[in-house]
C-alpha cells in the first residue's frame, strides 16, 4: 500500500439516501490496488448501491471516493476509469461479441480495439466465439464475455455485482478459479459483491461485511471467521454457537473464568471486548469436540445427527436445554448415536467473545446460529 | 437467462399425434380465410377488372382488357401521386421526431404515470377521426393562439419561403395537411415505439455508460439499433395510411394540396369513372407495397415480415 498508493481506492464517508430509507450511512473503506476484495451481505445492506456509487451510476448523498488522490465522484460514470461486470451481464444483443467487448475501446477511440478485443476474449478462452450474438452463447459464456468487456479497458478498478448469481453450483464453482486466476494475471483492482460467504471467503483476499447500510467488519476471511466482530458477522459467515456467559475472574497464564448458565469454562483473555462482563462465548462447531478432549467440557445429549462424507454433524442439548452444533471430522474417532449422553469440550482460546448487549440473532440464516 | 434454463427444461417430446386426426387448425382457420375471401381478395379482383373494364355507369361497362389506361392514369395523376408520398413521408418524419421522444420517456422514465401516459395517448380515438380534424380547422384559424403565436415569433415567414403557407393564414395550406397528417397517425407511431422502447433494458444503457459512452453515443449505438423494430413498425403503420388520406387534405389543404386519396374518392363517388378509379387505386397500391419492401429490406429488421 505505502509503495504504491497511487492506485488505492478509498470511500470517504460515502452515504447514499433515498427517498424513503438511506441505503448506505456515511462509511469508510480503503481497497489497496492489485487486491481482490468482496463485498459482502445479505439483499438490501447497500453493498450493491455502494458500488454503483464506485461505477459513477448512483450518486452518492454526501462523502467522497477517491482512487489514489484523485477525487472521482463528480467524474460522470462514461468518463471514470471504473468498468463494471453486470448481474445479468448486461451484453448488447444486437452486436457481435467481439463488438461488445470492443464496445469501451472503441468509444474512447482506441485504434487497436478490434486486436485487443480479440485478445481479451481468448483470455477467457472465447476467442473462437467472436463472430457470434450474445443469445447463441451460454449463461457461463456470457459471463465471461462480460468479463472481457470490462477487463480489456483496463480500468482501475473492477467493479462485479453479483456476477456468478445466475450460473448454476457447478458452473459457478468453475468461474470462482476462472474470475482468481485472470485477477492473478491482469492485476487489476476487484470489487466483488455477493451474498453467498462462501463465495467471498474462498476468492477474497479482503472482506467487507455489510449491514442494513453500515459497515460490520472489514479483514481477511481468516479474521472474519474466527475473530468475528458483531453477532452478524459471527452468524452470518458461517455457523456458530453463542453460548451466554458471564465473566468471573482471572484464571492466570491468559485465561479467564467464566461462568455458562451454572457451569465454569475458561476463555481466552485477549479475546474480552473491553470493560464487559456478560458475553457470548462463541464457538464454531468444529472447534468443539465429542469426548473430554479439551479443558472445557460441557455434559449434553445427542438429538440429531448427519453423516455428510467428511464430517458428521451433531445436534447436542446442553443441562439448560440449548442445542450446539459440533462439527466431528470422519477421522476414526467415534461416533455418537442419537440419544446417547455425551461430553462436548474445546480449548480456551478457540472460542471468540462478543459483547452480549447486541441482538443475538443478527444475521441468523436459517440454520445458522444457535445460543442460550 | 432464468427463461434460458426454462427452455432448457421444456423440450419435452411432443405427445404422439395420430395422422388423420389433424384437421382442428385448419377448421380454426375456415372463418378467418372466408373473412379474407370475402373481404379482401374478392374486392381486389373485382377492382382489378374494373380496371380494365370500358363503358360508362349508363350503359353498363364491358371488359376489354384496356391496359392502356395504367399509363394513361399515371400521367394524368403524377403529381397528386407524388405529393402524396412526400405529404406521408414528412407527417411520418415529423411524428418520429414527435413520438420518439414520448415514448422513451414513457417507456423508461414514467414510472407509476406510464399507463396514464398509453391512455392519454389512446384516449383521441374515442372521438371520431373526422371531429379531430375539423377541431384543426379551429386550432389553426386566423386570429387563434398558435395562428398568433406563429405570426409574433415570425415563423409564418420561414412558413412562406418554405412554401407551406401562403400569405399570414395557416389554414388551407400544406402545413395545415401536413400537421394534420401528423397529428392523426401520431399514436401508431407512439405505441409501436413505446412497445420497442419499453422492452429495452435499463441496464443496457448502464453498461453503455459504464463503457466510456457518452449519452449521444449510447442513443446512437444502444437505444436506436434496439428500438428499430418499433421503429419500421411505426413509421408503416403513419406511412401507409397518411399516403392514402382523403380526409385532411380536403378539410385543411386547398386545390393546390389535393391528395391522391381525395383524387380516388372524387373519381369514384362523383365523376364515376370507374375505371379509372380502380386504375388509380392499384396504382397506388403498388407503389406503397414497392417502397414498404425496399424499405424494410433496406432497415433489415427480419422480425417484421
Amino acid at each position: 500500500m505505502a509503495e504504491n498508493p497511487s492506485g488505492d481506492l478509498r470511500l470517504v464517508q460515502l452515504s447514499k439516501e433515498f427517498d424513503t430509507f438511506t441505503a448506505v450511512h456515511p462509511l469508510d473503506l480503503t481497497i489497496p490496488q492489485g487486491e481482490f476484495f468482496a463485498l459482502l451481505g445479505p439483499s438490501g445492506c447497500g453493498k450493491t448501491t455502494t458500488l454503483r456509487m464506485v461505477a459513477g451510476l448512483e450518486e452518492p448523498t454526501s462523502g467522497a471516493i477517491y482512487i489514489g488522490d484523485t477525487d472521482i465522484s463528480e467524474i460522470k460514470a462514461f468518463k471514470r476509469n471504473v468498468n463494471t461486470v453486470f448481474q445479468n451481464y448486461a451484453l448488447f444483443p444486437h452486436m457481435r461479441i467481439l463488438d461488445n467487448v470492443a464496445f469501451g475501446l472503441k468509444r474512447r477511440g482506441d485504434k487497436n480495439a478490434m486486436a485487443k478485443a480479440q485478445e481479451a476474449l481468448e483470455l477467457v478462452e472465447l476467442g473462437h466465439t467472436a463472430k457470434k450474438k450474445p443469445n447463441q452463447l451460454s449463461g457461463g459464456m456470457q459471463q465471461r464475455v462480460a468479463l472481457a468487456r470490462a477487463i480489456v479497458n483496463r480500468p482501475d478498478v473492477l467493479l462485479l455485482d453479483e456476477p456468478l448469481g445466475a450460473l448454476d453450483l457447478k458452473l459457478r464453482r468453475q468461474m470462482q478459479i476462472e474470475l482468481k486466476r485472470i485477477q492473478a494475471d491482469v492485476g487489476i483492482t476487484f470489487i466483488h459483491v455477493t451474498h453467498d460467504q462462501e463465495e467471498a471467503m474462498t476468492m477474497a483476499d479482503s472482506v467487507a461485511v455489510m449491514n442494513a447500510g453500515r459497515l460490520e467488519q472489514v479483514g481477511s476471511p481468516a479474521e472474519l471467521y474466527d475473530r468475528p466482530a458483531s453477532t452478524f458477522v459471527a452468524n452470518f459467515l458461517g455457523q456458530s454457537n453463542l453460548l451466554t456467559s458471564r465473566i468471573t475472574g482471572d484464571a492466570g497464564e491468559g485465561l479467564s473464568s467464566a461462568d455458562c448458565h451454572g457451569y465454569p469454562i475458561l476463555v481466552a483473555t485477549e479475546n474480552i471486548p473491553d470493560g464487559v462482563s456478560d458475553v457470548f462465548v462463541g464457538v464454531r462447531p468444529e472447534k468443539f469436540r465429542l469426548g473430554r478432549h479439551g479443558r472445557n467440557q460441557l455434559k449434553g445429549t445427542v438429538t440429531d445427527d448427519s453423516f455428510t462424507g467428511v464430517a458428521t454433524q451433531y445436534l447436542v442439548r446442553l443441562p439448560w436445554g440449548f442445542e450446539v452444533t459440533v462439527i466431528q471430522p470422519n477421522d476414526g474417532s467415534p461416533r455418537a448415536k442419537v440419544g446417547e449422553n455425551v461430553d462436548i469440550s474445546w480449548e480456551p482460546g478457540s472460542e471468540f467473545i462478543l459483547d452480549a448487549s447486541q441482538d443475538e440473532d443478527a444475521g441468523m440464516l436459517d440454520t445458522g446460529l444457535r445460543h442460550g | 437467462m432464468a427463461n434460458m434454463a426454462v427452455a432448457v427444461g421444456g423440450t419435452e417430446a411432443p405427445p404422439p399425434r395420430r395422422a388423420g386426426r389433424n384437421w382442428v387448425p385448419y377448421a380454426l382457420l375456415v372463418p378467418g380465410l372466408l373473412f379474407l375471401a370475402f373481404f379482401y381478395a374478392a374486392p381486389m379482383v373485382t377492382l382489378g377488372s374494373q380496371s380494365l373494364q370500358e363503358g360508362n355507369v349508363y350503359d353498363g361497362y364491358i371488359l376489354t382488357g384496356n391496359v392502356g389506361i395504367y399509363p394513361e392514369t399515371l400521367s394524368e395523376y403524377w403529381p397528386h401521386l407524388f405529393r402524396s408520398l412526400g405529404y406521408a413521408a414528412s407527417a411520418t418524419f415529423f411524428g418520429l421526431i414527435l413520438a420518439y421522444p414520448l415514448a422513451y420517456y414513457m417507456a423508461q422514465k414514467a414510472g407509476r404515470w406510464k399507463n396514464i401516459m398509453l391512455i392519454l395517448v389512446i384516449a383521441p380515438f374515442f372521438t371520431s377521426f373526422l371531429i379531430r380534424t375539423l377541431a384543426w380547422r379551429i386550432i389553426l384559424s386566423d386570429g387563434g393562439v398558435v395562428s398568433d403565436v406563429v405570426q409574433a415569433s415570425g415563423f409564418d415567414h420561414v412558413l412562406n419561403f418554405m412554401g407551406l403557407t401562403q400569405g399570414d393564414t395557416l389554414l388551407n395550406s400544406k402545413f395545415a395537411v401536413i400537421a394534420g397528417l401528423t397529428y392523426n397517425f401520431l399514436p401508431f407511431m407512439i405505441l409501436p415505439l413505446f412497445a420497442a422502447l419499453d422492452r429495452l433494458d435499463p441496464r443496457l444503457m448502464e453498461a453503455a455508460r459504464d463503457l466510456y459512452a457518452s449519452g449521444w453515443q449510447t442513443f446512437r449505438r444502444v437505444i436506436w439499433p434496439l428500438s428499430l423494430p418499433g421503429v419500421v413498425a411505426g413509421t408503416l403503420l403513419t406511412f401507409i395510411p397518411a399516403a392514402g388520406d382523403y380526409i385532411n387534405s380536403r378539410l385543411l389543404g386547398n386545390t393546390q394540396t389535393v391528395m391522391i386519396g381525395q383524387v380516388i374518392d372524387s373519381l369514384f363517388l362523383r365523376v364515376l369513372d370507374f375505371p379509372k378509379a380502380a386504375a388509380l387505386s392499384f396504382i397506388l397500391l403498388v407503389m406503397i407495397v414497392a417502397l414498404v419492401g425496399f424499405y424494410v429490406r433496406k432497415a433489415g429488421t427480419e422480425e417484421l415480415v
